[in-house]
């Protein structure tokens, strides 16, 4: 029995592009679950699988080996057309011989509906992207915005069970990749259709989804909220993907459960989450974000020296070196007329707030 | 300073004249210079485009001459001939049938040969297209590769696929499949795969051109929205590669209309298309001015329907804007 609160479910599928010496290992033994109803982003570097992790929900390729499962039914072997799951593709991939009506009416037409009840889900349609009065427009009328919003009212109109989309927001300018992803994210909530968003950009994953799944060289390496992905990454690739990082070679001393006590290279001993695994004590690398962080002038748990201190307006970041030459960032926050703390040369101590060490898994 | 600037004001007006002049004389010769080197392709296309069509339409309103060759008494007998024919006895007019049937032949062969060669060039286009980047011009060889021989060769080497004791029939004897040869060559059928086979390139050449810039994530699209795949042809393929395929038709149906080798050689002499009507006319039949009106009137039927044919792509392409 299937769980009814699965989407998606992806079980040790692995995809293998060409033969002999140009084959390529796409994605390798991958599984994942994808719930109903949630914002879920594959995020990655490119070539690291997660388009085609997308295609194979799709249907336009079809996985080496593995199976794919939509609400608990098997869908591999289904060509595209016949999967209840739409896609937004990257270009959009506007029919530019259609009108905007033309286009968002295309799924349903395909499915048979009568012509009444298409230009009837076409208007809603228009409405809910806040296109209305636009239909008769053809497609290489409208602005990339307008068009970005046509890709997602074609996608959505057939009401597809899992909505799949192949980053979208790329070819936007900044502004308006802010108002997409709060457009998306309004989209996701009003029509309760599982999104499975796929991107580069750890910015859009954080600010968007419900969950994330951070993806390298064809694995998934964590999958995880946001705030866990950020705050507990359990890889090193993770960690450096998501946010600025400062990495820390230190002693795991003390294993309790999720949490522990590692020695840092000053000496002094700081409590630390442990991933999810199973970890004996020796050495190990901690992750400590920069906003995590303060600069005393005492010793703190971390002592270094400035290098530099660049000034951002709302936060100051400073460029450390520890003592034992591993660079090291820290980045508070301004107070308004606050002079710098510290100038370069200066040595500071670190303090680090609590809970704020993770252990990688590496 | 001040003197100079005086100068400088006082000359304004005649530098601005002068200025003018020698902007319109700068002008005249850049005109007189572009005539210049457009008068080669001008001379050329004077030459041997317009004036022998000029020869071929003042021939068509002239006499024949005694032995082959024109006479110059004006009369409009050639245009008459073209579809009529007066009776040998009582000179009254009446339609001339062999005519009306050659050029109907020649039309419907065209319109035939033009039909299969998009059924036989749209797969493989489309096969060719969709072929990686090196293979693609590969491809493109073998398909060309015909037309570097000489269409007579080639036609001959078809007689020996089609003849009763060819290829075609050889094999299907000894596979049993039929007891006596089929009739193929020497009628409209032998006349009708052979001008597919001379003209499929031109067909594939430009579908390809145009499948080539074909964005295939429209067709992941169309698949996607639940289209499959004869829908997502008829839908999304085929609309979007129009150009090419008017292209196509255009560049088989003219020479298809005209041909003379195919119809010579595969139909044998009673399957005669205007082709070959024409060259008996400065052939054989000594007729000048009627291979002329012939020659003309073919060329204004072509037109005619391609007027008509692009008028109702454009339509169309209006009514989808």
């Amino acid at each position: 029995m299937s769980n009814p609160a699965v989407a998606v479910e992806a079980q040790g599928v692995t995809k293998i592009f060409g033969s002999g010496e140009e084959q390529v290992r796409a994605l390798d033994n991958v599984s994942v679950t994808i719930r109903e109803n949630e914002f879920f982003t594959l995020l990655g570097p490119s070539g690291c699988g997660k388009t085609t992790l997308l295609r194979l929900i799709a249907g336009f390729e079809h996985p080496t080996d593995g199976h794919i499962l939509l609400h608990g039914e098997h869908i591999a072997h289904l060509p595209p057309f016949q999967r209840p799951v739409n896609t937004v593709f990257q270009n959009y991939a506007l029919f530019p011989h259609m009108t905007v009506a033309d286009n968002i009416g295309f799924g349903l037409e395909m499915q048979g509906m009568p012509k009444q009840d298409v230009a009837r889900v076409v208007d809603e349609m228009l409405t809910l992207v806040r296109m209305e009065n636009l239909g008769r427009r053809r497609t290489s009328q409208l602005s990339g915005g307008q068009q970005q919003r046509v890709a997602l009212a074609r996608a959505l109109a057939p009401k597809p069970k899992v909505l799949l989309l192949d980053e979208p927001l790329s070819a936007l300018d900044l502004k308006l990749r802010k108002e997409m992803q709060i457009e998306l994210k309004r989209l996701q909530n009003e029509t309760g259709i599982t999104f499975v968003f796929v991107t580069h950009d750890q910015e859009e994953a954080l600010t968007m989804s419900d969950r994330v799944a951070v993806m390298n060289a064809g694995n998934i390496l964590q999958i995880g909220a946001p705030r866990t992905i950020y705050d507990h990454p359990s890889e090193r690739f993770v960690a450096h993907f998501i946010g600025e990082t400062n990495f820390v070679e230190a002693e795991l001393i003390e294993i309790d459960g999720r949490n522990g006590r590692v020695q840092l290279p000053s000496g002094a001993e700081v409590p630390a989450s442990l991933p999810d695994v199973d970890l004996s004590p020796g050495k190990v690398t901690v992750v400590i974000r920069p906003e995590h962080v303060d600069l005393v002038p005492d010793a703190g748990v971390l002592q270094g020296t400035i290098d530099n201190v660049v000034y951002f307006g709302t936060d100051t970041h400073y460029h450390l070196h520890l003592d034992d030459g591993t660079p090291f960032v820290a980045r508070l926050q301004n107070q308004r007329d606050s002079a710098a703390a510290f100038t370069e040369g200066d040595k500071a101590g670190i303090t680090v707030k609590d809970n704020a060490i993770q252990v990688l898994v590496d | 300073m001040a003197i100079g600037e005086t100068t400088a004001t006082g000359s304004v007006p005649t530098t601005q004249m002068s200025g003018r002049e020698a902007t319109a004389a700068a002008e005249r010769r850049s005109v007189r210079k572009r005539w210049l080197l457009v008068s080669p392709a001008l001379a050329i296309i004077g030459l041997v485009g317009i004036m022998p069509l000029a020869i071929i339409a003042v021939y068509s309103f002239l006499s024949p001459g005694p032995y082959a060759g024109i006479s110059w008494d004006p009369t409009l007998e050639a245009w008459l001939n073209v579809f009529m024919e007066r009776d040998i006895f009582d000179e009254t007019l009446g339609i001339n049938y062999a005519h009306a049937s050659i050029v109907t032949r020649s039309f419907v062969l065209a319109f035939v040969t033009m039909i299969l060669a998009l059924i036989v060039g749209f797969p493989t286009a489309y096969f060719i297209a969709t072929r990686p980047d090196k293979q693609r011009y590969l491809w493109l060889f073998i398909i060309s590769l015909p037309f570097w021989s000489n269409l007579l060769v080639r036609t001959f080497a078809m007689m020996l696929v089609l003849r009763d004791n060819g290829y075609i029939n050889s094999s299907l004897i000894y596979l049993n499949v039929i007891e006596k040869p089929l009739e193929i060559i020497f009628t409209n059928t032998a006349v009708g795969i052979g001008l597919t086979y001379a003209y499929l390139p031109l067909m594939v050449m430009p579908l390809y051109a145009s499948m080539e810039k074909l964005d295939f994530r429209l067709i992941e699209a169309g698949y996607d929205l639940y289209g499959n795949r004869w829908k997502v042809l008829w839908r999304i393929v085929i609309p979007l590669v129009r150009p090419g395929i008017i292209a196509g038709c255009i560049l088989v149906f003219i020479p298809a209309i005209g041909a003379y080798v195919t119809p010579k050689l595969l139909g044998g002499g009673k399957n005669l298309m205007v082709g070959n009507l024409i060259a008996n006319q400065f052939g054989t039949s000594r007729d000048w001015p009627l291979g002329s009106a012939i020659s003309l009137f073919l060329m204004l039927m072509v037109m005619v329907a391609l007027i008509i044919y692009v008028r109702n792509v454009i339509s169309e392409a209006d009514k989808n804007a």
